[in-house]
Formats: C-alpha cells, sequence, structure tokens
C-alpha cells in the first residue's frame, strides 16, 4: 500500500458508508467522515494492516461563523510504515460534543483540552477537560473568530493593593483592522486568463 | 495494624532553573518517588495563532522565529513550504542550500543547548560553558546572513531574504572543520562520564508502541529505536540530494537520547560541508515579482519594481484558497502548520503543530515511579522550550 490513490480506494470500499468524500492533493489524503462514525473509522485507520495509522500528529478546528454548522474539526494521522498522511475531518454545530479520541491515542489528550480551551468544543468521554493554555481564571475562546484580538482582560500590578489585578482591556485608540487589500484587481475574467498564463 | 501512606504535593515551577522555562509541574511524592506529575503549562502563551490570523503572510514570519526560539529558522521553514506548495513556486537551488544550511546550524544550536543543559540539570557545569562558546559563533553566521542572531527573519516564501555575504561560506566552513573536535571534547566530558552515566541510563524509558502512541517524533521516536526521519523519510528541499545517516537509539532512556543528539550534531556537520562543497552561484528568491520584493537596486529606476515593492508591503501577496499540512524535521521533532488560506492575503487559519507538546504531555507517563531527583534529567532529555509549547 505504496500509492495513495491505492489507499484511497481501500479505504473507500472498506468505509464505503463511513466517507462522505475522499481526494487527493499535496500528497496527502483528504477525507470526510459523518461526526458519529468518528470512533469506528479512527480506529480502523490505526488498526487495519494496510493502514497503520499509528499516530495522530495533531486535533484542530476552524471557525466559520457564517456557516450553519460552525465548526469543522479536523485530525491528522501519519502512518509510519506506509510513509502517508491523512487529513480528517467534519463539521459540527455549535454546542454538539464531540467523542473523545483519548482511548484509541492517549496523545489527544492535552490536544482535545487545547481545542477546548481555543474554541469552547467539549468533548465526550474525556478524562480531564480542563483549560490549558490561557490563564487561570480565563473566560471566553481566543481562536474563535468573534473574539477581539486584542482580548478582553488585561492585567497589571496595582501599587494601591499591592497585587496583580485583572481589569477591563483600556486601549487609548481603538484597535484597527486596515484592510490593505486592493479591490481593484481587475475584472474577473482578466485575472482567470492571466492565471492561465 | 496498616500504615497509612500519605502523599505529598510538590509545586515544582513555575519559576525553577531545571524547568527550562515557565514549567508549572505539580508532582504528588510518596516520600521520594513520583506518583503522578500534573504539568501546568501555558505562561508563555502569547497567542501566535489568533496573531498570524491577523497578518499578511510576510508579517506572520516572525512569529515563528519566537516559537522555539533556540532554533528559529527551522519553522520559519515550515511556514515557508506551506506557502511554496499552495502557490506552487520553485525554490531557486542556491537558496535551497542556503535554507539547509541554516536549517542545520539551527540544529546544532539546539542540541548544544539541550546536551549542554541536560548535564547541568545533573549537576556538570563545564560543557554549558563549553558549547556556548560554539553557539555564539553559530549565532554570528545567524546574524551575518539576516541582520539578527535569535530572531532571524530570514526565509521567505520562495526564498530567502537577501543573500548571504562572500566571506560567510569560508568561515562556515572552517567552523565545520573545527566543530567535530569540539563534540569529541563534549563527549570526553560527558558520554562515558559515571555521575552522568548514572543519572540518565534506564531514567524515563519509553518504548516503541508508547512512543507512537504519545505521538513522540524526532529524537524521542529515534531513542526508542523507531527509523524515522522526515528529511529522510519525506524528504523536501534538497535533502534527498544529500548523504547523511539517521541515527537510532537501543533502550529509549535519558542517555541513548543524549547520544543520538551528539551523533545528530556529527551528521549535521557532514550535511553542511556537502551543502558549501554543491552551492552554485544564482539567485536566491523566487524571480516572480507577486511575491518576491525586487533588489533595492530597482526601486530607483522601475516603475514596475516600485509598483511592486508598494503592493507586497502594504497588500501583501494573495494565497489560494486551499488547505495543507506541511512538516519539517525541527531539532526537537515534527514541527507541522496546517495552514488554511481563502484566497485573502492573510491566513485564515494556521495551526502550529509544536513536537515539545506531546512530548511534555507524557511526562506522568515518563516519570511514574521514579524518584524526584530524575525529573529534571527528564525534562532535560525531552528537549522542551516553552516559546513552542505554549504559542
Amino acid at each position: 500500500m505504496k500509492n495513495l490513490n491505492d489507499l484511497e480506494k481501500k479505504i473507500n470500499s472498506e468505509l464505503a458508508t463511513k466517507i462522505n468524500e475522499s481526494k487527493i492533493t499535496h500528497n496527502q489524503l483528504y477525507l470526510k467522515i459523518d461526526h458519529e462514525d468518528l470512533l469506528d473509522v479512527v480506529t480502523f485507520l490505526k488498526i487495519n494492516k494496510d493502514t497503520k495509522f499509528r499516530q495522530l500528529i495533531d486535533i484542530t478546528a476552524v471557525d466559520y461563523p457564517e456557516k450553519q454548522q460552525r465548526f469543522k474539526m479536523i485530525y491528522l494521522f501519519l502512518s509510519h510504515q506506509h510513509n502517508q498522511r491523512i487529513v480528517l475531518s467534519f463539521a459540527i454545530n455549535e454546542n454538539e460534543f464531540v467523542t473523545s479520541l483519548t482511548k484509541i491515542f492517549p496523545a489527544a489528550n492535552w490536544m482535545e483540552r487545547e481545542v477546548f480551551d481555543m474554541y469552547g468544543i467539549k468533548f465526550k468521554d474525556h478524562p480531564d477537560l480542563r483549560r490549558i493554555l490561557t490563564d487561570y481564571q480565563f473566560e471566553g475562546f481566543p481562536l474563535r473568530k468573534d473574539f477581539p484580538l486584542t482580548g478582553d482582560k488585561e492585567v497589571r500590578y496595582s501599587e494601591t493593593e499591592k497585587k496583580v489585578i485583572y481589569e477591563p482591556v483600556k486601549l487609548e485608540q481603538n484597535y484597527r483592522n486596515f484592510d490593505y487589500q486592493s479591490p481593484w484587481e481587475g475584472t474577473k475574467y482578466i485575472r482567470k486568463e492571466v492565471k492561465k498564463d | 495494624m496498616a500504615k497509612k501512606s500519605k502523599t505529598l504535593n510538590l509545586n515544582f515551577g513555575p519559576q525553577h532553573p531545571a524547568a527550562h522555562g515557565v514549567l508549572r509541574l505539580i508532582l504528588e511524592l510518596d516520600g521520594e518517588v513520583v506518583e503522578k506529575a500534573d504539568p501546568h503549562i501555558g505562561l508563555l502563551h502569547r497567542g501566535t495563532e489568533k496573531l498570524i490570523e491577523n497578518k499578511t503572510y510576510m508579517q506572520a514570519v516572525p512569529y515563528f522565529d519566537r516559537l522555539d526560539y533556540v532554533a528559529p529558522m527551522n519553522q520559519e521553514h515550515a511556514f515557508a513550504l506551506a506557502i511554496e506548495k499552495i502557490l506552487k513556486i520553485e525554490v531557486p537551488i542556491r537558496a535551497q542550500y542556503i535554507r539547509v544550511i541554516f536549517c542545520e546550524i539551527g540544529r546544532i544550536l539546539s542540541h548544544i543547548l539541550n546536551i549542554t543543559t541536560q548535564a547541568l540539570d545533573v549537576g556538570a557545569l563545564t560543557p554549558s560553558l563549553w558549547g556556548f562558546e560554539e553557539r555564539e559563533t553559530l549565532m554570528t553566521f545567524y546574524e551575518r546572513a539576516s541582520g539578527s542572531r535569535l530572531h532571524a527573519n530570514y526565509f521567505r516564501a520562495g526564498g530567502v531574504h537577501q543573500d548571504i555575504p562572500g566571506l560567510l561560506e569560508k568561515d562556515i566552513a572552517k567552523f565545520c572543520d573545527n566543530f567535530p573536535k569540539i563534540i569529541d571534547d563534549l563527549e570526553t566530558l560527558l558520554t562515558d562520564n559515571r555521575i552522568f552515566k548514572q543519572r540518565n541510563v534506564d531514567i524515563g524509558i519509553v518504548t516503541k508502541e508508547d512512543a507512537l502512541d504519545y505521538s513522540f517524533s524526532g529524537v524521542m521516536l529515534r531513542g526508542s529505536g523507531v527509523p524515522w526521519d522526515l528529511r529522510k523519510s519525506q524528504p523536501y528541499e534538497c535533502y534527498d540530494q544529500l548523504e547523511f545517516k539517521i541515527p537510532i537509539g537501543k533502550n529509549g532512556d535519558c542517555y541513548d537520547r543524549y547520544v543520538c543528539r551528539i551523533e545528530e550534531m556529527r551528521e549535521s556537520v557532514k550535511i553542511i560541508n556537502q551543502c558549501l562543497s554543491r552551492i552554485p552561484k544564482g539567485p536566491i528568491k523566487a524571480p516572480d515579482g507577486k511575491i518576491s520584493p525586487p533588489p533595492k537596486k530597482e526601486l530607483k529606476e522601475s516603475m514596475e519594481a516600485l509598483i511592486h515593492h508598494f503592493k507586497l508591503f502594504t497588500e501583501g501577496y494573495r494565497v489560494d484558497e486551499d488547505e495543507i499540512y506541511t512538516a519539517v524535521e525541527a531539532p526537537k521533532g515534527e514541527f507541522g502548520v496546517y495552514l488554511i488560506s481563502d484566497g485573502s492575503n492573510k491566513p485564515y487559519k494556521c495551526k502550529i503543530r509544536a513536537p515539545g507538546f506531546s512530548h511534555l504531555q507524557a511526562m506522568d507517563y515518563l516519570i511514574k515511579g521514579h524518584m524526584l531527583a530524575d525529573v529534571p534529567a527528564v525534562l532535560g532529555s525531552l528537549d522542551i522550550v516553552f516559546g513552542e509549547i505554549d504559542r
């Protein structure tokens, strides 16, 4: 199973009903599945002798606030034996729980904690779902698109109270997000022509 | 009457010289034996990923220097490769060699720091004094190429920022002649040192299976006997034309990982030597004016160069809608960038996969049943840098 095309065929035939979409780009196999099939698909990928995706490289999410299913979960796998990579993804709603992978891959523990910390996505059956990177009493989910870049709270040492205190961010000037993108790139058909050359 | 056992909670860090940065480790001790370790991280969290989402592609590069700040260029490399793959840019050969040279210099920088501080953690002071002298020389090379010792901001999509000055190649070659001797010296201090061995052999053993399950990469994986190096297995840049070996450990303990790092430095020297003998003259960035800024000289004469310059440094370049995961073999392991572009001049999402994150996660598994004094030894051999773990 050296070839990605063979791998794609194999996975599509074995997990026919569970794979919604598959494509190969950049020498990686991208799979789209349904949320409910996560455990089955991952177990298959890890154990089957033709796939042997023994390593979970990373878990992350993407926020699309305008979409009906707000978040897209992304799982990256690596097979050392066959030297292949798979990118697994599915969409979920804002308040949906995702099944935890900690039973299959112990490494998923912190990765899921990070996704929870950054996006507020909760995981079912996770042994220890605490925040991981942000401050101890932090509120909000920083990597959501509606979280301000400057944050909500700032920290300083208060001379009067003789301790470090938290207070709402005060900016001398509002954060200015300059849109440098040129609106004038020529009409669409010209851009297409340019690309062809 | 059964004896009641009582565990003691010990707070290790957040400021502790052996924690290699800001790590708060909550240890549950039974006498002197560690029963549980709960690392609290994030004390150096700067929101790199959020910041990158709000910057253009070129403005995002410096953030990568600040992740693993002992080997900055290796990380810029992953980001540059991701953009290049999406935009399908060919990197000129000279730029490829320059990048490989500096990536290997980064590897030596990182390994020197790790080996010597690991020795420092278990009681040997001299190696760090000797090692840091060499690090200083290497950082001068960084400075001569990019203008700064640490935060280089040197790699660009399509090549590197500027050509290396003429004498630099010679000086790097001179360094490569001398450096194996320095490694020998370091080895006489450590490799057969009785105390160093007592502190590291059979400490923090990782089996092959567990190394895979815990998503280990780099030396942590090779120390346990898994022959896996992205430079060999999924070669990027010109690594497939270079000859080098991948050192592999046998027992997966702290000592094996130390030996792996020593051998990797020797291989890096070989790689740099090969690059120096092959590096051709030529351009150092992709010729496309829409992506690489024009040379300063042209700005005074060419209208087109002026327009390109202005556009690149205000709007930046746009990257087509795509998503991609690219990984490089950073000194600490597999460093990856998962980039989602939406066709605009800023990344829609840029997830950074730091090797140290997975390594530190296994701290509880590694240290359980060991003595308290082994905590610094294990932490040292994990090779953690909080810049990349906390992001």
